[in-house]
């Protein structure tokens, strides 16, 4: 009891052990960022030429590219969301401005939250009980159809979120201006969270774009360039897959080389998702 | 149309009138009906599980979630292996990553030179971001070798022949295995569960933080016994979610585990998940069994995420009423 404001020697030592123990805990998760993202560009980099983006991909030993599999990820990806994005875009409006406190709303509120963050290679096992083993064959739509579950909660929970952060005079000032409820959400409501919404959208086309799980079995991989997208379609994702895990130099160097470009993708979007978000609200 | 009548944003600024008439309820009837849409994706995913998983279960009866027998040859299926894999790695994944998310999260309210909050904050925000499949690549190419040289190697090679320590750590050292994926795993989750946290330690009063520093607590002293219980309920939600995301995540399992069947006995060796099983033999599997016994995996794997995840809204929403 030196000093009736300085803590005592034990309390001292436990503050400076915890404040030490969060910066480590810090320094790791930078790290571990550090280290994936040092790890994509040393081994990415170096595959990453112009073949790749006019070539499809090869067998063993010859070259090639992956223009089949960005192509086939692109097609499905922008089908899934367009899907998502009118799904999700209503079934928010629908949450903060017709049910807000009704309990069907409570519900899908709730059981929205779980899709959200439900496994997604059960997601690919649903589509393909439903799609693929019934039409008897794997395709790019059901791989579209597969992201588009995956892509609409996100959309529906961002959506609902910026919705109701719009003030309520808004919505009154329409009305009394005599709108009807459907202009009032189309040209003040939904205008005014455009920003918000844009981000939601980015933020699912993110989360979509990197995801493997559900496309295993839906839709499946093709060697040639196909825009047929009721065949087998070839993705990022599942080419990657199988090329990092074959025994072939030049198969694993395409592997790192998609790798890079979906991380790359994906960090972008996210990064300008962000700012957008940043954009002054008004309140 | 039962949503008409209710207190909704738009019903109570505004009484219905005949003007919007139509439009309006052809507009509302299309957001009810993308609403009732996810309700029934989920609907269908349980469904479509049960309907394709069902013959698995007829088969094997109750036999199937104790045997961990999983034999395509002869057609013998057991789930045991798969769902102990999927329960160990979590679990593990878990109790490495929460210590870490908690420093995280505290670091960035409480100790971050308010310069660097934003990069910091973005960064940890783009770990969660980069995709399961990198995780993977990363974790079998650059991660496992490291860790088989500097962790597994000196461990097992220090490990006393005949105790349970011995047993625990055997398997081969290739840096594959069990505790390899829980360690991917943690920093997969990490960045989701340090967000929540970080999130429920803003939403503090800043008079309840004020006043124990008032009273003369150093930080480690508000943390623990002011900020922590005033949040233990999101908190634990939090845990749940990133619990629910160990649990379900596939590719950067799969890719890292090392794909072994049977029973996990050691923290090295070879296991599977529900997750990585499905993911490898999907999409060969030709026997009618062997599809519905995959099926039927997801099927657990559903109830077991579904029960998590459940309760982690729960948590957290009663957290955020407070």
């Amino acid at each position: 009891m030196s000093s009736t404001f300085a803590p005592r020697l034990s309390r001292r030592l436990g503050e400076v052990v915890f404040l030490a123990f969060c910066w480590v805990a810090t320094g790791i998760a930078l790290l571990a960022l550090t280290a994936i993202m040092w790890s994509l560009l040393s081994q990415g980099l170096g595959g990453l030429d112009l073949d790749i983006f006019t070539k499809s991909t090869p067998a063993p030993g010859s070259d090639g590219g992956l223009l089949n599999a960005i192509m086939g990820s692109l097609m499905m990806c922008v089908t899934a969301m367009i899907g998502a994005v009118i799904v999700g875009i209503l079934a928010g409006t629908w949450l903060s401005e017709f049910a807000r406190e009704s309990r069907y709303g409570k519900v899908i509120r709730f059981l929205n939250d779980v899709l959200l963050s439900a496994p997604s290679i059960l997601v690919g096992l649903f589509v393909y009980g439903i799609l693929v083993a019934p039409l008897k064959g794997f395709s790019g739509y059901a791989g579209a159809v597969a992201l588009a579950l995956i892509a609409a909660p996100v959309i529906t929970r961002t959506t609902e979120d910026v919705l109701r952060l719009q003030p309520a005079a808004l919505r009154e000032a329409s009305v009394a201006l005599g709108a009807p409820v459907w202009r009032t959400i189309f040209a003040v409501i939904w205008k005014s969270a455009r920003a918000g919404m844009l981000t939601g959208a980015l933020l699912a086309f993110a989360r979509i774009s990197g995801e493997t799980a559900p496309l295993l079995f839906t839709a499946l991989n093709n060697q040639f360039l196909s825009f047929d997208m009721t065949k087998p379609t070839a993705n990022l994702p599942v080419v990657i897959f199988n090329f990092a895990l074959s025994a072939y130099d030049d198969w694993r160097r395409l592997a790192w080389a998609g790798a890079l470009l979906i991380a790359a993708t994906v960090l972008t979007v996210t990064i300008i998702a962000r700012m957008l978000a940043r954009e002054p609200r008004r309140s | 149309m039962t949503a008409a009548a209710d207190p909704g944003a738009m019903a109570a600024s505004r009484p219905r009138s005949a003007r919007g008439g139509g439009l309006d309820r052809l507009f509302e009837a299309m957001c009810f009906a993308a609403a009732t849409l996810l309700l029934t994706a989920l609907g269908g995913i349980v469904v479509s599980l049960m309907i394709g998983g069902w013959p698995a279960f007829a088969h094997f009866g109750f036999g199937f979630f104790i045997s961990s027998e999983w034999d395509p040859v002869q057609e013998i299926y057991g789930a045991a292996g798969a769902v102990t894999g999927t329960l160990v790695t979590a679990t593990l994944a878990l109790a490495l990553s929460l210590p870490l998310a908690l420093g995280v999260a505290i670091f960035l309210v409480e100790l971050c030179p308010p310069v660097l909050r934003r990069p910091i904050g973005t960064a940890v925000e783009l770990l969660a971001g980069i995709p399961s499949i990198v995780y993977g690549m990363w974790g079998l190419f650059v991660f496992a070798p490291w860790f088989a040289k500097t962790v597994q190697m000196p461990i097992m090679m220090s490990a006393q022949p005949g105790t349970v320590w011995e047993t625990i750590t055997t398997g081969v050292p290739n840096g594959a295995g069990i505790l390899s994926a829980s360690i991917i795993l943690a920093i997969m989750i990490l960045p989701f569960m340090a967000a929540t946290l970080r999130e429920l330690l803003l939403s503090i009063p800043p008079q309840v933080r004020e006043s124990a520093y008032g009273l003369g607590s150093t930080t480690f002293e508000v943390i623990r016994k002011v900020s922590l219980p005033y949040i233990r309920t999101g908190a634990i939600g939090a845990v749940m979610l990133g619990l629910g995301r160990a649990l379900g995540e596939t590719m950067a399992v799969t890719f890292i585990i090392g794909n072994a069947h049977g029973f996990p006995t050691s923290i090295f060796a070879s296991g599977s998940t529900i997750a990585s099983t499905i993911a490898n033999e999907f999409a060969e599997a030709t026997g009618v069994l062997h599809t519905a016994s995959l099926t039927a995996l997801g099927l657990v794997l559903f109830i077991i995420t579904f029960a998590v995840l459940a309760l982690a809204r729960i948590l957290i929403g009663r957290q955020a009423n407070l």
